[in-house]
């Protein structure tokens, strides 16, 4: 039986080894309904075996996680009723047209297109010119709102999205999360990984992840008010020496044009950098990637 | 139910549009039938043979006219017979010595390196030349070919290609198709629905199966109206036989997909695991009875065998089920067995 419980998704150290290698190290967190929730990570942090677990299709090693409410091991048939799920690589029939993929999986999940239409309307609709296409054909940005339209067609209770962005243009990437925002709108709860961390700003809430670990987990807005330091952006006409020569002192990582350095006050930095030409340092706020570059190096 | 059939529609969509499985499916049957029917095959025609005719008399010409008019011998000219045995020129050679009347007596040489047709060629011979009995009596042997009195190879062959052609088809489209959604991730979507994951097996081996018995059907037309292979028996027995077996390949397929990963794999092992044991087990090429009883134990578990015993008792025989109850019984033994494991062996998760 479910129990009447606040939150969408939950999960209560758990870990999963494949073989030697750990993917999930006792992992806990938990999803509110209606809530936008990011993993955040690079490839490797375990999002994906995060997923598989919680869409059934795994068993963890130990630990135990709820979707909606059912267990993901006892209940894993309620489960699937009831989650949208589109995986990492684009997963649906290459060799069929938009229109009969969208078709085919109303009708596995027991609705039609018809029923359900509202849901994906304003999705749909950006591809509809091309539903005889086949879904091989499509570009990049196509296939993910085709994919979209096929995992929301149920209108299921939580949406796993594994990477969605992926090998997208940042055009499509943009009216992605746009699409995203209005779905919660709608009451669905959403579950959504990336690598990306300017999109981890989109996101209610988000976990940052790193080897099967969370890092931190908060309001994106909390956790870049956790960074300890002042940052600073630095530019020079050798960026290379200037990286080689800062790192001696604190923290430096290239990002963008510029250099962001911290553990340096703003006084010994211009010290450090006399010698160079065309000398730029301002102070900027931290954004996501700067909170996960610093709890990275905390961590290790 | 709704479900099962969008299902099944889906798989027709899949095998139309991919120009690959059409080929196997289609063309392949027609190939190995034809190829069997018409170019492979066990019989001597048309070899090579030298005369070497010291006689030279009224009575050599008359047997060597015969010999010249038989389908199985061209006479090469010449008379230098070990160079062209040499040279692999001629497989046989007939030597009448000068006192041919008087002796009546002829050599026959054969390069036996290939032992079967040359004795195949010296049995023709005599037969050509019937060389009058010493006896005072003769014993005319009168015999009889039963069910092939015309001794046409393919029909031999036809039971044969039908059991090896559907045991290849079926469990090498069934395993591809299954491993493909793997491959493409399609399972991962497939399986996190309220999709009874039973019947996506059942909903892979539908299409199959039908297309399996249009496959049937072209088969038994080509030799029927092509190799004039005729059908004795029962046509809707034959049809539920061979519905029978092609439900325990698909069966097979479908076990060879849940425990490989990719579509190469699967397709190596339905192929040429598939393709050996059936030539070699089914009896069709070599005669079971002679192999060492280890081989023979090992023929027993091969499905094709089974099936090669009854099209050959239906079609080419004309006997009834009671003939073949026991190998129904049998293959159809095998089939709830492989069904009810590649079942039970499908994973409701990925790993």
């Amino acid at each position: 039986m479910p129990q009447q419980s606040s939150d969408a998704v939950t999960l209560n150290n758990i870990t999963k080894t494949y073989g030697e290698t750990v993917a999930v190290k006792e992992l806990s967190f938990s999803v509110k309904r209606g809530e936008l929730f990011g993993l955040i990570g690079p490839d490797g942090a375990g999002k994906s075996t995060i997923f598989r677990i919680l869409t059934t299709l795994l068993l963890a090693d130990s630990g135990v996680a709820t979707v909606d409410g059912y267990d993901v091991v006892k209940d894993y048939r309620e489960i699937r009723k009831r989650v949208g799920y589109m995986p990492g690589k684009f997963s649906l029939y290459q060799d069929l047209t938009i229109e009969e993929n969208l078709e085919f999986f109303a009708t596995l999940f027991g609705t039609t297109v018809t029923e359900n239409y509202s849901l994906i309307k304003d999705i749909y609709e950006q591809i509809a010119p091309f539903k005889t296409r086949r879904a091989g054909k499509l570009s990049g940005g196509m296939k993910q709102k085709l994919a979209l339209c096929c995992a929301l067609i149920h209108r299921p209770e939580v949406l796993f999205l594994d990477e969605p962005t992926t090998g997208v243009d940042a055009v499509s990437r943009k009216e992605f999360w746009e699409m995203l925002q209005r779905l919660k709108q709608q009451g669905i709860t959403i579950v959504v990984s990336t690598p990306y961390m300017d999109e981890a700003d989109l996101c209610e809430r988000i976990a940052l992840m790193q080897s099967g670990s969370i890092l931190s987990i908060d309001t994106p807005a909390a956790i870049k008010q956790a960074y300890p330091d002042e940052l600073y952006a630095v530019k020079s006409g050798n960026m290379h020496q200037l990286l080689k020569e800062l790192r001696a002192y604190g923290s430096c990582y290239a990002f963008g044009e510029y250099l962001h350095v911290s553990g340096i006050s703003e006084n010994a930095l211009a010290g450090y950098v006399k010698e160079h030409t065309d000398v730029v340092i301002k102070k900027v706020a931290p954004g996501v990637e700067d909170c996960f570059i610093r709890l990275l190096l905390k961590h290790e | 139910m709704k479900q099962f059939l969008v299902f099944v529609r889906k798989e027709f969509y899949h095998v139309f549009r991919d120009r690959r499985t059409l080929l196997i499916l289609f063309g392949l049957p027609i190939m190995q039938i034809l190829l069997f029917g018409y170019a492979l095959t066990t019989e001597v025609k048309n070899a090579k043979i030298i005369v070497v005719d010291q006689a030279k008399d009224a009575a050599s010409e008359q047997l060597i006219a015969k010999i010249n008019a038989s389908s199985y011998f061209d006479i090469e000219p010449g008379e230098d017979m070990e160079a062209a045995f040499k040279k692999g020129n001629i497989r046989c050679a007939v030597v009448f010595p000068a006192d041919f009347e008087n002796e009546k007596r002829i050599q026959i040489i054969a390069d036996a390196s290939d032992p079967n047709t040359a004795k195949t060629l010296t049995n023709y011979l005599t037969s050509i030349i019937q060389p009058p009995s010493a006896q005072p009596y003769q014993i005319i042997p009168v015999t009889r070919m039963l069910y092939n009195p015309a001794l046409n190879g393919s029909m031999n062959f036809v039971p044969g290609v039908i059991a090896l052609v559907l045991m290849i088809i079926c469990t090498t489209l069934t395993s591809v198709s299954i491993v493909r959604e793997k491959e493409n991730g399609t399972m991962e979507i497939l399986l996190v629905s309220p999709f009874n994951p039973t019947y996506v097996v059942l909903a892979k081996a539908v299409p199959y199966l039908v297309l399996s018995l249009v496959d049937f059907i072209l088969i038994i037309l080509l030799s029927v109206f092509v190799l004039d292979v005729p059908i004795r028996g029962s046509l809707l027995l034959l049809f539920a036989e061979s519905t029978l077996f092609i439900i325990s390949c698909l069966s097979l397929g479908l076990l060879i997909s849940s425990v490989t990963q990719s579509q190469q794999t699967a397709m190596l092992i339905s192929m040429m695991g598939m393709m050996l044991p059936t030539i070699l087990f089914t009896g069709f090429i070599f005669p079971l009875e002679n192999m060492p009883l280890p081989l023979r134990i090992i023929s027993y578990f091969i499905p094709s065998r089974w099936y090669y015993f009854i099209v050959k008792a239906v079609m080419l025989k004309g006997l009834g089920f009671w003939a073949v109850w026991k190998q129904t019984l049998v293959l159809a033994g095998m089939t709830v067995t492989l069904l009810t494991i590649s079942i039970k062996r499908f994973k409701i998760r990925l790993a």
